[in-house]
């Protein structure tokens, strides 16, 4: 059985699979999104939360993949949905890219626009919406895409604690020693890992026209 | 802030003194008082703490002891916000939005404030004229203009809602020689017809010889001299005299016309 031929027969699963995939992709980059930017403005805010919040994010990142599912599983209410857990440790992966850049972004503003805003009478929030936020937007967005990349490689392995995705064909075909069958489920991960990397990418080139030289010109 | 006359002290520094947060003592017992329509040169070499003093002004630092008054108020009893909507401010480098077209750069005070669009439309153009700037370039962004234009573009922002006070900080520190002789001779001509308060930051002397009513030398943290332009050239302070040597020649005419 090849490849092509398998994929045609299974198509509706495939399908499935890879709606699986984006879903927890998608739902768990939200989540991150949300709590990410919110903690590296308050980082670049106030000093002394730096090493507390970017230390835990570092931690998180450095456990094993397959060990966070598993140290995840038993927890109460997460560990009694295969997808609540598969969410809650994409997440937690894509926390640190997002906080990083959000804090690097807004320290990278050039001081002398923060100044500028704010000796014209801008508001603390003034200063961050329409000056830091803005000017940092490229660099925030980076981040989101590195999170998205590395996140749809990581669902893959969502597969093993039964949360599905196009994990499910890659470890039905290590079981099974089934290459084909492993194909089918790396192949559209890797695709679909690319397509979100040039989606976002053109997406951050689109946003950012205006503020790409900006260092350059005012610096 | 608008309705005071036009004579009067604008501002006044009390005995100030302001240590930044490494300890380091920035300003050490200031007094200078800057009436309506003077334009205050605030004249120094790097680190005298000119720019400080200038920063207390719209409330971007506090003094450490001391007060400085605006409109004869203390800067701390001040809302700083309403403070600085009051005060023009040009820095080095214009300090532009990047991300802002030169309307919106020039319109911003003015949308602070809430100005009807309309409103803010029509003085942005009534800014560019006075800073004789084209009309065609509204829509354009920073780095689409040359250091002159930018420059001419942070002057208007700071005069965007006709402020009484103009601080301005090294403004034409950056531009090539020939262009910045251009804008000081333009801001002077502005100058002469608006009559706004001006506190000038500058380490060039002939800068603050051509733009100034009065002449403020600072030298770590003190202020040591405090004369018009002409009492400044003639003085015979050896402080004043060094800063006269460094600028001979280079001064009003041009090197070796006597």
């Amino acid at each position: 059985m090849n490849l092509v031929q398998f994929l045609r027969d299974n198509q509706a699963q495939m399908l499935e699979l890879t709606l699986e995939h984006l879903g927890m992709v998608g739902i768990s980059m939200l989540i991150a999104v949300l709590i990410g930017i919110p903690l590296g403005i308050l980082i670049s805010r106030h000093p002394a939360w730096n090493k507390p919040v970017l230390g835990s994010a570092n931690v998180i990142q450095t456990v094993p993949s397959l060990a966070l599912f598993g140290m995840l599983l038993p927890v109460p209410w997460i560990g009694a949905r295969a997808e609540r857990l598969a969410i809650l440790a994409l997440t937690l992966y894509a926390l640190l890219p997002l906080i990083r850049n959000t804090y690097a972004g807004i320290k990278g503003v050039d001081p002398a626009v923060v100044e500028a805003g704010r000796g014209m009478g801008m508001t603390d929030r003034q200063v961050l919406w329409q000056l830091e936020l803005p000017l940092a937007l490229g660099v925030i967005l980076a981040g989101v895409r590195v999170a998205t990349v590395i996140s749809v490689g990581l669902a893959t392995i969502a597969a093993a604690v039964g949360a599905g995705g196009l994990g499910e064909f890659i470890f039905r075909g290590l079981a099974s020693v089934n290459n084909q069958l492993i194909l089918a489920g790396a192949i559209p991960a890797a695709l679909l890992a690319l397509l979100a990397d040039v989606s976002l990418g053109w997406i951050e080139k689109r946003l950012t026209r205006r503020t790409a030289t900006a260092a350059v010109a005012v610096g | 802030m608008n309705t005071s006359p036009q004579n009067g002290t604008a501002i006044e520094f009390r005995n100030v003194h302001y240590r930044a947060s490494s300890g380091l003592e920035v300003l050490r017992g200031v007094a200078l008082t800057i009436e309506r329509g003077e334009s205050m040169i605030l004249l120094g070499r790097s680190g005298s703490g000119k720019t400080t003093l200038l920063k207390l002004v719209n409330a971007l630092f506090t003094p450490s002891e001391g007060q400085v008054l605006v409109d004869g108020r203390s800067t701390t009893q001040w809302d700083p916000i309403a403070l600085r909507r009051g005060i023009g401010y040009v820095i080095q480098e214009a300090g532009l939005f990047p991300h802002f077209s030169v309307a919106q750069n020039i319109g911003l005070v003015p949308k602070l404030l809430g100005w009807p669009a309309d409103r803010t439309a029509a003085r942005v153009d009534e800014l560019l004229n006075m800073v004789g700037l084209d009309r065609a370039i509204v829509d354009r962004y920073p780095r689409e203009l040359s250091g002159g234009q930018r420059q001419r573009v942070g002057v208007a922002r700071a005069l965007a809602a006709d402020p009484p006070i103009l601080l301005m900080d090294e403004p034409f520190g950056a531009l090539d020689a020939i262009t910045r002789d251009e804008l000081q001779r333009e801001f002077r001509a502005l100058q002469d017809r608006l009559q706004k308060t001006v506190v000038f930051v500058t380490h060039d002397l002939r800068e603050g010889l051509m733009l100034g009513t009065r002449i403020a030398l600072l030298e770590s943290g003190e202020l040591i001299a405090n004369l018009s332009p002409q009492q400044f050239e003639s003085s015979s302070d050896p402080r004043v005299q060094r800063y006269l040597r460094a600028f001979d020649g280079n001064l009003q005419k041009p090197r070796g016309a006597e």
